[in-house]
């Protein structure tokens, strides 16, 4: 065995993370906080008007790094939960049991801000666009995956149960894209059009830092959360007593 | 030849056994004894592949039971504390059934027979549902007269049963293991079989 | 084995055939409660009836998903299906089918009734019959999926429907759609196509994850 992977079974037993999440929590969060001062301040003051859509295109530097957030989560917490059911992980399923919420919030987040900014370019507080209609979709998914987690009380039925529904959900999701895509297509419904839209080279410096700072802010509240998980499913091991004494 | 090798299990925060190994061979039987929430059913649930250990392996003739799936299941005979009898069907179809869909068709004349030897013979067109507990229970041990396998694993098999019919499930289980079977029991009472090779386990 | 475990599986959905019934009255109730709500008009119910015929189909097999294996856990027999010496998958498929004679199949039978209430034409009825056909034993294998999840856990009911519906939609778009399509006079070749794929893609894939949700619940 190479000295690699020694290594990092030493991470994955819960004793050894949870010191160690302890320290990495400020590393992510102080970063986090930084670039979201920055990336705001870039979208809001630096940031040129629109030509089109005036001021109101700004929400769009929370919309679309939610978004994404709320898509890649989903991804990682279905690989997560399926490396924890595979290999019999208790970490990784710890994982993505963290996750769940945080994706949950930012899905949810870019789907007010969606909602935000349909009103002054569409006059609606809601159009049935395909991107909407899948994130709201992707929330469901999330939903179901949360309240599944939190009815089973036994925590490995729970692991691996979740690890089942994510993985069934991640393989639907372009199923769905696709078809609220096409459902979207056929009854002419709105989409947010990108061609009038001219990106600034300091939108897109706005909205990556932005993007940055979601991750950054994901891994630390991730990791704040697998430590209550830690601590809730180990309360009889001693280390624990050990650790937080 | 079954091993069991260092089976370690854990139920919420509580650790129930740990590094429990033992091996059953042809004709052993097995009794498991323990109070209650000690781990009994726990055990018989991983021996029979339907619940995973926390650590540990189980091995059948040398190989893990995971990878030997359905063949392993072929070998397996099991009896929990829930009966599996339908109660809509018929005495006789739900043993009819049960074989079928486990692989030995029975014809209506094997069914009766079978009935028979559990002391059903006038229940055998009843819905199971009127059935007493003790007669439901001699109806799920047909499931082990019908079936192939060279392992039994009975959970609590006498409970709810009265003198004769505890009589008839000894004489059962003796019969498996003269014809080389194994069977690993849990039980509070005593079994007082007579086997060809014995060992009581204990769970604490 | 298979054809067993079916005719079983029939035979005990024939002895309590009231459970059978109920949902399909809540189909035929839910479809027509929708002209209540929304008024008589004929063009309006004609353009709303693939929709309402679609969610009810949903609703109404969401109902009996605890059926599946509800009976079957709880009396033990569960746990000896999945030590029977076949493959679990063929022990899901075989239940999901008897699922769907008896609680699916029957809605397909009365769909075109009901859209008698809501003016389709001939060609409509058929196509609503063609769709259901098809799209039924989707919901019906990927519902086993959510029934097997949550086996044994409280409000079992309300949480299968929070996992299955979404799962659903892609379904309900092609399905609906297809009936859609035939009512303002274009082909619904294209959504019956994709509604095939969908079985099929959902019949080799979601039987496995069924399996395993019935050996994590099981245990």
């Amino acid at each position: 065995m190479s000295k690699h992977r020694i290594n990092w079974y030493k991470y994955a037993a819960p004793a050894n993370f949870y010191p160690l999440a302890g320290k990495m929590i400020p590393v992510f969060a102080i970063p986090a906080a930084i670039l979201f001062v920055v990336g705001l301040y870039v979208g809001f003051f630096v940031a040129p008007t629109d030509a089109v859509q005036g001021e109101s295109y700004r929400i769009l530097f929370i919309h679309v790094p939610a978004a994404w957030m709320g898509m890649f989560l989903y991804v990682l917490m279905a690989v997560y939960a399926g490396v924890g059911w595979a290999f019999n992980a208790r970490l990784a399923s710890m994982m993505a049991t963290a996750i769940g919420p945080t994706g949950a919030i930012f899905t949810f987040i870019s789907l007010v801000t969606g909602s935000l900014w349909g009103r002054p370019a569409w006059g609606v507080w809601w159009v049935w666009d395909a991107r909407l209609t899948s994130t709201l979709i992707l929330l469901f998914l999330y939903i179901g995956f949360i309240s599944l987690q939190s009815s089973i009380d036994d925590w490995r039925r729970a692991d691996r149960a979740g690890a089942v529904l994510a993985l069934v959900g991640v393989v639907n999701v372009p199923i769905i894209y696709f078809s609220v895509q096409w459902w979207n297509s056929l009854h002419q419904g709105a989409t947010i059009t990108k061609s009038s839209f001219k990106m600034a080279p300091s939108m897109a410096a706005a909205m990556l830092i932005l993007l940055g700072a979601c991750w950054l802010y994901s891994i630390a509240v991730v990791l704040v959360r697998v430590r209550y998980i830690i601590r809730e499913r180990e309360q009889e091991a001693p280390w624990l007593a050990e650790a937080t004494a | 030849m079954l091993e069991v090798i260092n089976l370690t299990c854990v139920r919420g925060t509580r650790r129930l056994f740990k590094e429990l190994s033992f091996s059953a061979e042809s004709g052993e039987l097995v009794e498991l004894r323990g109070p209650n929430g000690s781990g009994k059913t726990s055990l018989l649930r991983i021996l029979c592949g339907l619940a995973m250990p926390a650590a540990g392996e189980v091995r059948w003739n040398g190989t893990r039971i995971r990878s030997l799936g359905e063949e392993y299941r072929g070998s397996v005979a099991y009896l929990g504390h829930q009966n599996a009898v339908k109660d809509e069907l018929t005495a006789i179809e739900n043993l009819r059934i049960s074989s079928a869909v486990c692989g030995s068709a029975l014809d209506k004349k094997e069914a009766q027979e079978i009935l028979k030897r559990v002391g059903l013979t006038q229940q055998q067109n009843l819905p199971a549902r009127v059935l007493s507990a003790g007669q439901r229970r001699r109806l799920a041990m047909t499931r082990l007269l019908t079936s192939k396998a060279r392992l039994w694993i009975l959970d609590e098999v006498l409970t709810s049963l009265d003198d004769a019919a505890m009589n008839l499930s000894r004489e059962f289980i003796s019969e498996h293991l003269k014809q080389d079977g194994i069977a690993i029991v849990a039980t509070h009472q005593d079994l007082s079989l007579a086997a060809p090779r014995f060992q009581r386990l204990q769970l604490s | 084995m298979f054809g067993w475990l079916v005719w079983r599986d029939l035979i005990l959905a024939w002895r309590r055939r009231a459970d059978v019934l109920a949902t399909l009255f809540f189909f035929i109730i839910v479809v027509s409660l929708f002209p209540l709500g929304i008024g008589p008009e004929r063009e309006t119910l004609r353009t709303i009836a693939p929709g309402v015929v679609w969610v009810a189909a949903l609703l109404a097999s969401m109902l009996s998903l605890g059926r599946i294996f509800g009976n079957d856990y709880q009396d033990g027999t569960l746990e000896q299906l999945l030590l029977t010496p076949q493959p679990a998958y063929l022990v899901v498929l075989a239940k999901v089918l008897a699922h769907w004679i008896v609680a699916e199949l029957p809605l397909v039978v009365i769909a075109p009734v009901l859209g008698l209430q809501f003016g389709l034409s001939q060609n409509g009825l058929a196509i609503v019959v063609v769709s259901l056909l098809l799209g039924t034993p989707v919901l019906s294998v990927i519902g086993s999926v959510g029934a097997a999840l949550t086996l044994g856990l409280r409000a079992a009911n309300v949480l299968v429907a929070l996992l299955v519906l979404p799962l659903y939609i892609p379904v309900l778009i092609f399905g609906s759609g297809a009936v859609q399509a035939s009512v303002t006079g274009s082909s619904p070749q294209a959504w019956l196509l994709l509604l095939g794929a969908t079985l099929i893609v959902s019949l080799v894939f979601a039987p496995w994850a069924t399996s395993a949700a019935l050996r994590i619940s099981v245990e």
